[in-house]
């Protein structure tokens, strides 16, 4: 078949998210029609986010390839590009979106506010907003498809949009997105350095002085920062992922925050060139202090969308701290350490795709199974939902960063990272990066604890409501969804090595060094960032000697004793009386974390008097920024509103005054 | 690897499985010897051991499979950490496996199955034992995994074979970064093996129990497993510190005449180890929960502090 045209990785790509938006119209055709819909698209749609994350894969080593689509305004075409960070990025929407679209096909039920062919028109159109978001290489389809990407997301998390909450909590994520959205265009404003050209390659060619390329970082960091969920712009989020369904929530926590950090790094590394090096000192800064935050508050939380999505926050957290970490280093041309910062917050960002959308998800089954967000009311649903509860622990295991789990080699190239930076030149530099460092581990430890809450409180320990025992398992499509990003998390986790061969392309684009060659060490298995005596971790084989180990104690036990076992009542140190209510409940579980953090906190506590005759505890937990800065800046824009509502007074005499003043002033400029 | 190697690393597993209720019952004699009490025998952690692999286990109705696997995983987790910390030599085939964040990250894996465990069948104490276990992990881990970067910036790496040899080889002289290291080690090991001042491991009271209330619910082989995990955990923890701070007596690769020597000199160190354990045990008084965070902060900030000091003054 020579004489065909080589078919282009881009224009298979396109072919798929042209696919996706025949999908959703599709959808919209058969607008009642809830079985089409769900047993047919959103499967097909799976179908076609696998064929995205094949095609990306394959374009991953090779040369950029673009194309330009003469969509939109005459003479303003729309440039694709198809890099090895795009073609990252697209992999990382392919795979997870591929588990949720097939989800998603077993959990939206008749009758949930919008219809269904019109929810799978929103879902299709804001997987294809994110994609053009990656492939676009000027700002014009930059901005339109980030547009799309954020009006189509508005209306998922609306879908029950007969709830006055969920209508606040989309408002609230419109105005934070677009408040984003503003700082993007300045930011490519400020790159385009007044040639009128909006390409990116425009972009890359421009040589901005230190003071506008530090413009253009601030407003990229502020931009993207607010769809990324960086504090102080994170409001939206804790209030986004419950109010949405399920799979919106794992789309938009798992792969939609990834496109703000794919922001992040196309500006910093791509288009800016070199970063100097307080900004990477403002984003690790940043990065911790809203990784910290994220992860105090999910200890705190009581419902279990809501501790994810803090969860969440503190997720994008780490990886905005590896991104400052790798720019700390590219500041000083240290560029093989720079790469190392960079792939360990890439492999971040996979890995936080797959396991967040996984526990995501497992909160939707859970949620269909009891109608019940908070954890005070769950508990014990490991025994009448096994699989929901297994595949939860395995993202549970990931998100607290522990090994084998993939959670684990992001986070231990993060810290390899940052014990190289006693090789930085700047004094300060050296003294201040440990700090950051010694967070990083707190915060990961941190993040130990709110996993055991949440996966604790939910799946183990007795029922706390009577209605539970009627809670049914997943359906299959439902599993499917579930098991194959369980598989993801497993094989991220156990096969470092060949993930970071995938990354390596990106790191030689842009800094020109990769980890595979020193990765390697003559040896797929063993994963050594540097050199094997520097230091090296191997999953499997750290897999395979616990497994041996564990076999051996069952065989050896059975062997030299016995296997005798007698099921009781528990026996909690004698205590006669016992109920479900006597566990913690989730206040009681994080109580130790808000005592510690307590100055975190807005804490509103109710306690009884002795002489009560309901008595009634209640503590609340709020977000401290909510009031130091929303609510400030609101009172502010209100009082500026009032007073220049002074202007307006209802009659008609004032009015032709103010023209009359206008116009004399207007003569008095243009005589002078 | 090589056979050598391989042996070596089969010795290990050996004394650590038999060294660890070793430890542990040298320990309580101490202790026993400190407090005027007579001492139970040297091998009375073997024999509790027999005893209750013969007990029948008892498990809750409502127990899942978590209850049932945990207590073979952390066994599994901690006899793999005490593989992964020198003993006997720096020549072992498994160290490349793990280095000093996956160490952590072992502990951590024993701890997260092991309140999931408590949590699993719904009692009061098994939540607050789970709670108050996670509590000390997250300041704990973090004080750990400071203390094994000060030895890693030290040596350049986080292997924790190649960071012993390193600091062995090093001409004596107590740098100032490895003296507040070992103060939060300190700290941080009584913390993590559930010992006085923050948990009490001879007692059940209620008030005050951590590591009891977390497996008050297991019995026969489980418990034992548990036991045993514990004493293994207490080896490990001893060993790596003995490992960085007095590295001496560890056998290098190809030092046949030093492996004959390694394991005497480890014993007479963890007999040191062990009366000064006792002695702090009995010289100090079990202190509130809630002061166990500021204990435990004391210690990261320590060794914080050490990592600090090693930047700032290279030593």
């Amino acid at each position: 078949m020579g004489e065909l045209p080589e078919l282009l990785a881009i224009d298979a790509a396109m072919a798929v998210v042209v696919a996706w938006f025949a999908v959703g119209l599709a959808g919209l055709a058969a607008l009642h029609n809830f079985s089409l819909v769900a047993r047919v698209l959103f499967p097909l749609s799976a179908a076609l986010s696998l064929a995205l994350a094949g095609t990306a894969l394959s374009a991953l080593p090779g040369a950029p390839q673009t194309a330009v689509l003469a969509i939109g305004l005459p003479d303003l075409p729309f440039h694709l590009r198809l890099d090895a960070l795009s073609a990252f990025f697209l992999a990382l929407l392919g795979l997870a979106s591929a588990g949720i679209s097939v989800f998603a096909g077993g959990y939206f039920r008749r009758g949930e506010g919008t219809p269904p062919g019109l929810l799978c028109l929103h879902y299709h159109l804001f997987l294809v907003g994110m994609a053009m978001v990656m492939l676009a290489d000027d700002a014009y389809a930059f901005m339109v498809t980030w547009e799309l990407m954020a009006l189509a997301s508005f209306f998922l998390v609306t879908t029950n949009h007969r709830i006055a909450e969920i209508r606040r909590a989309g408002f609230l994520y419109l105005l934070v997105a677009h408040v984003g959205a503003i700082a993007i265009l300045l930011c490519f404003g400020v790159l385009q350095a007044n040639t009128g050209d909006y390409t990116f390659a425009n972009m890359r060619a421009q040589n901005l002085s230190p003071f506008w390329s530090s413009c253009a970082f601030l407003l990229a960091l502020f931009g993207f920062g607010a769809k990324a969920g960086i504090l102080p712009l994170h409001v939206w989020l804790p209030e986004a992922h419950p109010a949405a369904p399920s799979p919106v929530s794992a789309l938009m926590s798992g792969v939609m925050l990834k496109t703000a950090i794919y922001g992040m790094v196309r500006v910093n590394f791509d288009l800016l060139g070199s970063p100097l090096w307080w900004w990477g000192v403002a984003a690790l800064s940043v990065g911790l202090a809203t990784a910290l935050f994220g992860v105090v508050f999910a200890a705190a939380q009581v419902d279990m969308k809501r501790l994810l999505a803090y969860s969440s926050i503190e997720n994008v957290g780490l990886i905005v701290v590896g991104l400052g970490l790798a720019m700390v280093f590219a500041a000083y041309r240290m560029n093989s350490l720079a790469a190392l910062a960079m792939v360990a917050s890439l492999y971040h960002c996979l890995n936080h795709a797959l396991f967040k959308s996984l526990l995501f998800l497992g909160t939707g089954s859970v949620l269909h199974a009891t109608q019940e967000r908070n954890l005070g009311k769950l508990g014990g649903l490991m025994r009448y939902m096994p699989f929901v509860a297994w595949t939860s622990l395995v993202g549970v295991v990931a998100s607290a960063g522990l090994p084998p789990s993939n959670g684990f080699v992001s986070e231990w190239l993060l810290l390899q990272g940052f014990l190289f930076t006693g090789g930085l030149p700047n004094p300060y530099l050296r003294m201040l990066v440990p700090i950051f460092a010694a967070g990083v581990v707190l915060v990961a430890a941190l993040a130990g604890y709110v996993m055991v809450k949440f996966f604790g409180v939910i799946f183990l320990g007795r029922p706390r409501e009577d209605k539970l025992a009627q809670a049914h398992d997943a359906g299959w499509l439902e599993r499917l969804g579930l098991a194959w990003l369980t598989a993801g998390c497993v094989l991220l986790g156990l096969f470092p090595v060949a993930v970071i061969e995938v990354i390596d392309p990106i790191t030689y684009a842009f800094l020109g060094r990769g980890l595979a060659q020193s990765g390697r060490a003559g040896d797929w298995l063993l994963l050594a960032p540097v050199s094997a005596e520097r230091a090296s971790y191997s999953p499997i084989l750290f897999l395979l000697v616990t497994a041996a180990i564990v076999a051996a104690a069952f065989v050896l036990v059975r062997r030299f004793y016995h296997g005798r076992l007698r099921r009781a009542a528990p026996w909690d140190c004698g205590h006669p009386m016992q109920t479900a209510r006597m566990q913690d409940t989730a206040e009681g579980f994080g109580q130790p974390i808000r005592q510690i953090f307590e100055p975190f906190y807005r804490m509103h506590r109710e306690l009884p008097t002795p002489f009560d005759a309901a008595p009634r505890y209640r503590v609340t937990v709020e977000d401290p920024l909510w009031a130091w800065v929303y609510l400030r800046i609101a009172a502010a824009t209100e009082a500026v509103s009032r007073w220049v509502g002074m202007l307006q007074r209802g009659r008609i005499s004032i009015y032709l005054l103010y023209s009359f003043l206008t116009l004399v002033a207007l003569l008095f400029l243009t005589q002078a | 690897m090589n056979l050598e190697g391989f042996l070596a690393q089969l010795v290990a597993m050996v004394v650590a499985l038999v060294g660890a209720p070793l430890v542990m019952g040298w320990v309580n004699q101490c202790r026993a010897w400190l407090q005027n009490r007579r001492a139970p025998p040297l091998t009375m952690p073997f024999r509790t051991l027999h005893k209750l692999f013969w007990k029948e286990s008892v498990v809750a109705h409502d127990a899942s499979p978590i209850f049932r696997v945990t207590p073979y995983v952390v066994f599994g987790c901690m006899l793999l950490a005490s593989l992964i910390v020198p003993t006997l030599s720096t020549n072992m085939p498994m160290a490349p496996a793990a280095d000093a964040i996956a160490l952590v990250g072992l502990f951590g894996v024993a701890r997260l199955f092991i309140s999931l465990a408590a949590m699993d069948i719904g009692t009061s104490f098994g939540t607050l034992g789970a709670r108050r276990e996670m509590l000390v992990g997250f300041l704990a881990e973090p004080a750990f995994l400071m203390v094994l970067f000060t030895a890693s910036l030290i040596s350049s790496s986080t292997s924790l074979a190649t960071t012993v040899s390193a600091l062995a080889h090093r001409e004596f002289t107590i740098l100032p970064s490895l003296a507040f290291a070992g103060l939060a080690f300190t700290m941080v090991s009584l913390a993590e093996n559930a010992r006085v001042p923050v948990d009490n491991p001879a007692t059940h009271l209620e008030l005050t129990m951590i590591h009891e209330a977390l497996i008050l619910e297991y019995s026969g082989r489980h418990l034992a497993l548990i036991e045993w995990a514990a004493s293994l955990k207490l080896f490990a923890y001893s060993c790596a510190g003995l490992a960085i701070f007095f590295p001496w007596g560890i056998a290098e690769a190809n030092d046949h005449v030093a492996l004959l020597w390694a394991l005497p000199v480890l014993a007479m160190k963890l007999a040191i180890g062990g009366f000064l354990l006792a002695l702090i045990e009995t010289i100090l008084a079990k202190m509130r929960i809630f002061r166990v965070p500021e204990f435990l902060a004391t210690a990261f900030l320590l060794g914080v502090l050490a990592i600090l000091v090693h930047l700032l003054l290279g030593a």
